[in-house]
């Protein structure tokens, strides 16, 4: 039987996996996108959707601030806001301490060179945040910093991307990659596919696809954990955090609350279920109560905990395999991949079509986790 | 934490039935039920009901519950009323909240007796003020003991709809007109099946056909046939619009409409664990896949009465009691002496059983009893209808994706009453069987919880 | 729309429960639902999507079309609480409101 086909396969029809092949697609190329299941069926549609530039490690705060220009502008690239609010991100300080530690973060950012993350009082930090309880004593805020809609985003990019005759196929497993006359053979359980790239962006199982190339590396996985409370009229416009706990807090634009931050659960890598902890949660609940004990009687409506690949040191993995000339990673956001939508995949596409990226992404190198 | 040998969800017939076998062997039993007294659905408010002339119009098999109850309180079962479940994970985990507050329970197993609900059957103005379910008002019969102020209409299907037209007209309501959405039956089958039942429960079918009678004579107006149901009004019912088996429009002023097209499965709690189900044709239900036993396809859970497969009362009494063998058996705690009871279980679940395949059929749901034309809403908490559902199954592949997109299934209820419409409406745009629609996945918690008694639990030590 | 059949038993099983400040009468041990099915307007709230008014659906705790605020308690199903004498009762119109004093 003759194989099919195309210029680059996309492994993962996640939103990484959307933004790279509509990318790829942009610069001329035929591309195919293959999803085990369904478009956003992992991380991307289990997301609580921040976009946050606050608080990242210090080797993403570049990356992060030129997607946070793409996401005020995200109508530019898919033709939709995305349900994008650029209302702000805030991180509380509970006590002096805290406040001494964000503080410290202040200094540490603008030493860097940037000055995205400002350090407020206690004023400032009622006026943007009128529900706060009143023994929060100030807190960092990145101002243009906010959240999106998830599933309006995936439907975006996927819209997009379609439109500039992306071929997505779903319910299709890639199952093997073999090298094949200067390009790949992409083995999936409907077929084989020829083709000259592949991305690798099949997020918690980025892992898995690493190793069909004999290139295994050291990964692990997160299940985090978010829930969501009834409707409620507008009670807060940023998207707040602690410096003391473990809290993601905002309102969607239906007037739910969305409450995460990181808390896990557990996972299964090999049938994708994953299990919600509630007794782990409660601590979620206990946070957010703290911090607007205005919420106490709200009902918690629905929870679940959503999977994503997540390497020791919590950044992803983007760029060339370093042993399969072809392959190109981005995968592994370690619960922060959302914000990065907007930004990795050009670069990885531009690595495919030009060899190389304005943007400097040798901290995410896959060389730093080879086994 | 609290570790009892069992757990069981629900004291109706079937979760009292099993308790009263499970504690008597020596087991620790804890069931818990939302209600504030034991009963379930049949027997609700029987305690209060027995010896009141209330209690005897309710009629003879509302009556017998009184033992059950009975039995079940001096069982030694631990009971916690007003506690209502609200997750169990697959490690059998199990989170409540009642009047204590909220607690975590580690049973060695679980037994689901959740029962049934009224089949979501989406109507237009389904949504209104004055629409109710027939269920809904034999509650209100039942406890406090109210009745429709003015003579009621009635429409749907089902045996519950005659049971409730016969008890109301006992106590002295009145039915103004029953509107019956039954196709016309096939009679060939049915007839066949009918032979089969009345051999051997013959005194059951009598008494459905004698409420079947009663109401004919009693109703203000019997309608066969009838189509296209809707009721009318902006801010509460004000009439009901319907189409006669031969094509009229009818239309009638009403501020009240009781609607109800049979009973399905409580499937919630055991699809959120993960247990296999199917789709049902004969009951137009999911069912779970149990054993002879009672067992589902997860460890340690089981299911009875009509959360294991619609069966009435006495079915569940019998489900419950053969759960229960087989979880002392499981647990190595089956007294000596009990050889013969499973025999006598299997005996009288099989007579309880006999008339089914002739109820189903005959009270077979009208075929589109879950596709509603476009207009119509279907899911109750998000205010979405046909069309908006339509409109996004174009560009969506299954149930949670359509979730995803629309927010179907996504409010307070959480699917309970729009799971049937949206797996139905795949199968018709699909042309696919309902059996191969998978519905929504279940998130948790079962019911909704205050996030305060959430919170609570981050007191309580970490579970080994 | 309902009416009580045992009409008059007075005294110690009847209570008083504030429905949006009017003091309506009540038997101990019944429902917040089953009360307001006997008051002339028998519609519990409007809805958060489009303000459309709702009433007790199913009278079992499975359609929640019958949230109503319980003071200090929350938004509850009205058909799963039990009236208790003083007990204030809200129509919720729209979405809940919470305010940071309460
Ligand atoms: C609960 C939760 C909350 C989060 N909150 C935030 C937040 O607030 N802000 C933020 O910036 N980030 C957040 N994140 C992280 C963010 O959602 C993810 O980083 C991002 O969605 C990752 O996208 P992805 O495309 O890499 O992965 P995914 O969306 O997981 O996509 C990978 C896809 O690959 C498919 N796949 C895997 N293997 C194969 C194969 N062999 N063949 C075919 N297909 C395959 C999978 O089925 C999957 O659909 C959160 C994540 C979670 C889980
Ligand atoms: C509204 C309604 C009225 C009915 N009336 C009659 C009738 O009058 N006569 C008749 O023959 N049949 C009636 N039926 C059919 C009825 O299902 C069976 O006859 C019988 O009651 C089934 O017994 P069961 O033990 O399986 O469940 P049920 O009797 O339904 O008992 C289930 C119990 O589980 C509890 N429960 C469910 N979920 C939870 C949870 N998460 N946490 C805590 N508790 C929970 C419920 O409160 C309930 O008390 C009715 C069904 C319905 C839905
Ligand atoms: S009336 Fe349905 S939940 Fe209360």
């Amino acid at each position: 039987m003759m194989a099919s086909q195309a210029t680059t396969a996309v492994i993962g029809g996640g939103l990484h996996g959307l933004a790279c092949a509509l990318a790829l697609a942009v610069r001329g190329q035929d591309v195919v996108v293959f999803e085990r299941s369904w478009v956003g069926r992992r991380a991307s549609g289990a997301t609580a959707a921040g976009v946050r530039t606050l608080g990242r490690d210090p080797a993403e705060i570049a990356l992060s601030l030129v997607a946070l220009e793409r996401w005020h502008r995200i109508a530019d690239l898919v033709g939709d806001d995305c349900g994008f609010h650029g209302s702000g991100q805030i991180k509380v300080a509970e006590n002096p301490a805290e406040m001494e530690s964000l503080a410290e973060r202040a200094r540490l950012t603008r030493d860097m060179g940037f000055d995205h993350e400002e350090l407020i009082d206690a004023a400032e930090l009622r006026r943007l945040v009128p529900m706060i309880s009143p023994h929060c004593v100030g807190g960092l805020v990145a101002r243009r910093d906010g959240a999106a809609d998830p599933h309006r985003t995936i439907a975006a990019f996927r819209r997009t991307a379609e439109g500039c005759g992306v071929t997505i196929r779903e319910g299709i497993a890639v199952t093997a990659l073999e090298p094949d006359a200067g390009g790949w053979r992409v083995v999936t359980d409907a077929g084989t596919w020829q083709v000259r790239h592949v991305v690798n962006a099949a997020g918690a199982w980025g892992g898995h696809v690493c190793r069909m190339i004999g290139e295994p590396i050291r990964f692990g996985y997160k299940a985090s954990m978010v829930f969501v409370t009834e409707r409620l009229t507008p009670m807060i416009r940023p998207v707040v955090s602690a410096a003391g706990r473990t809290l993601s807090f905002k309102q969607s634009s239906q007037g739910t609350l969305v409450i995460g931050g990181g808390l896990q659960g557990s996972a299964d890598l090999k049938t994708g279920v994953t299990q919600v902890d509630f007794h782990a949660l409660a601590k979620g609940a206990q946070s957010a109560r703290a911090l607007f004990p205005a919420i106490g009687t709200v009902q918690v409506v629905r929870a679940w905990a959503g999977l994503e690949g997540a390497p020791a040191d919590l950044l992803p993995v983007i760029g060339p395999s370093v042993r399969a000339p072809g392959i190109f990673h981005m995968f592994g956001f370690s619960g922060h991949g959302f914000e990065l939508v907007p930004v990795v995949g050009e670069i990885v596409a531009d690595w495919i079509t030009r060899g190389r990226s304005s943007h400097d992404i040798g901290a995410f190198d896959v060389a730093r986790l080879s086994l | 934490m609290l570790k009892p040998d069992l757990l069981i969800v629900g004291a109706g017939p079937a979760g009292m039935s099993a308790a009263v076998v499970a504690a008597r062997a020596g087991l620790s039993v804890m069931v818990v039920d939302e209600q504030p007294t034991p009963g379930g659905q049949i027997w609700r408010g029987i305690e209060a009901n027995a010896g009141t002339a209330r209690g005897r119009a309710l009629g003879a098999p509302y009556l017998s519950g009184l033992a059950t109850v009975r039995a079940f309180r001096e069982s030694g079962a631990v009971y916690w009323p007003s506690t209502r479940v609200w997750q169990i994970e697959p490690t059998l985990r199990t989170y409540v909240t009642g009047p204590d507050g909220t607690l975590m329970i580690q049973p060695s197993a679980i037994l689901i007796a959740t029962g049934a609900q009224e089949r979501p059957a989406p109507f237009r103005g389904w949504t209104l003020p004055g629409v109710m379910t027939v269920g809904a008002a034999q509650i209100l019969l039942k406890a406090p003991g109210t009745v429709p102020a003015a003579p009621v209409w009635i429409a749907g299907c089902g045996p519950l709809a005659l049971l409730y037209a016969h008890q109301l007209v006992r106590l002295g309501g009145a039915v103004a007109g029953f509107l019956d959405t039954r196709m016309p039956a096939p009679l060939a089958g049915a007839a066949r099946l009918a032979a089969g039942a009345v051999l051997r429960s013959g005194r059951e079918l009598a008494k459905g056909a004698y409420w079947y009678a009663d109401l004919h004579r009693r109703a203000g107006r019997y309608v066969r046939g009838v189509v296209d149901l809707q009721a009318l009004g902006t801010d509460r019912v004000e009439g009901v619009r319907y189409r006669t088996a031969d094509g009229r429009v009818e239309e009638v002023e009403t501020s009240l409409l009781l609607i109800h097209e049979g009973v399905v499965p409580e499937l919630h709690t055991a699809r959120s664990l993960g247990c296999q189900t199917r789709w049902h044709a004969g009951q137009a239900a999911y069912v779970p896949v149990l054993n002879e036993w009672g067992e589902s396809s997860v460890p340690g859970i089981l299911v009875a009465g009509d959360a294991a497969g619609i069966g009435g009362a006495e079915a569940a009494i019998q489900r419950g009691r053969l759960a229960a063998l087989r979880i002392l058996s499981r647990l190595g705690r089956l007294p000596a002496g009990q050889e013969g009871a499973e025999a006598a279980c299997r005996k009288a679940l099989a007579r309880a059983l006999a008339p089914r395949a002739f109820l189903d059929r005959i009270f077979m749901p009208r075929e589109n009893v879950f596709l509603p034309d476009d207009d119509t809403i279907v899911c109750r908490c998000e205010e979405l209808r046909v069309r908006d559902l339509r409109g996004a199954l174009s560009c969506s592949v299954g149930a949670n994706q359509l979730k995803a997109f629309t927010r179907a299934g996504m409010g307070p209820c959480q699917g309970r009453q729009c799971a049937y419409t949206v797996a139905s409406l795949i199968a018709n745009v699909e042309a696919r069987p309902m059996g191969d629609v998978e519905p929504f996945r279940v998130r948790p918690p079962l019911k909704p919880v205050r996030l305060c008694d959430v919170a609570s639990l981050a007191e309580e030590a970490a579970p080994p | 729309m309902f009416r009580l059949l045992e009409q008059g038993r007075s005294g110690e099983d009847a209570v008083t429960i504030d429905l949006d400040g009017q003091p309506v009468r009540a038997r101990a041990g019944e429902t917040v639902a089953s009360v307001l099915m006997r008051e002339a307007e028998a519609w519990c709230r409007a809805t958060p999507v489009s303000q459309a008014r709702r009433a007790p659906y199913c009278m079992m705790g499975v359609c929640f079309d019958c949230l109503m605020l319980v003071e200090g308690e929350g938004l509850l199903r009205a058909c799963q609480t039990y009236v208790r004498d003083g007990m204030k009762i809200r129509r919720q119109i729209g979405a809940r409101h919470v305010v940071p004093s309460c």
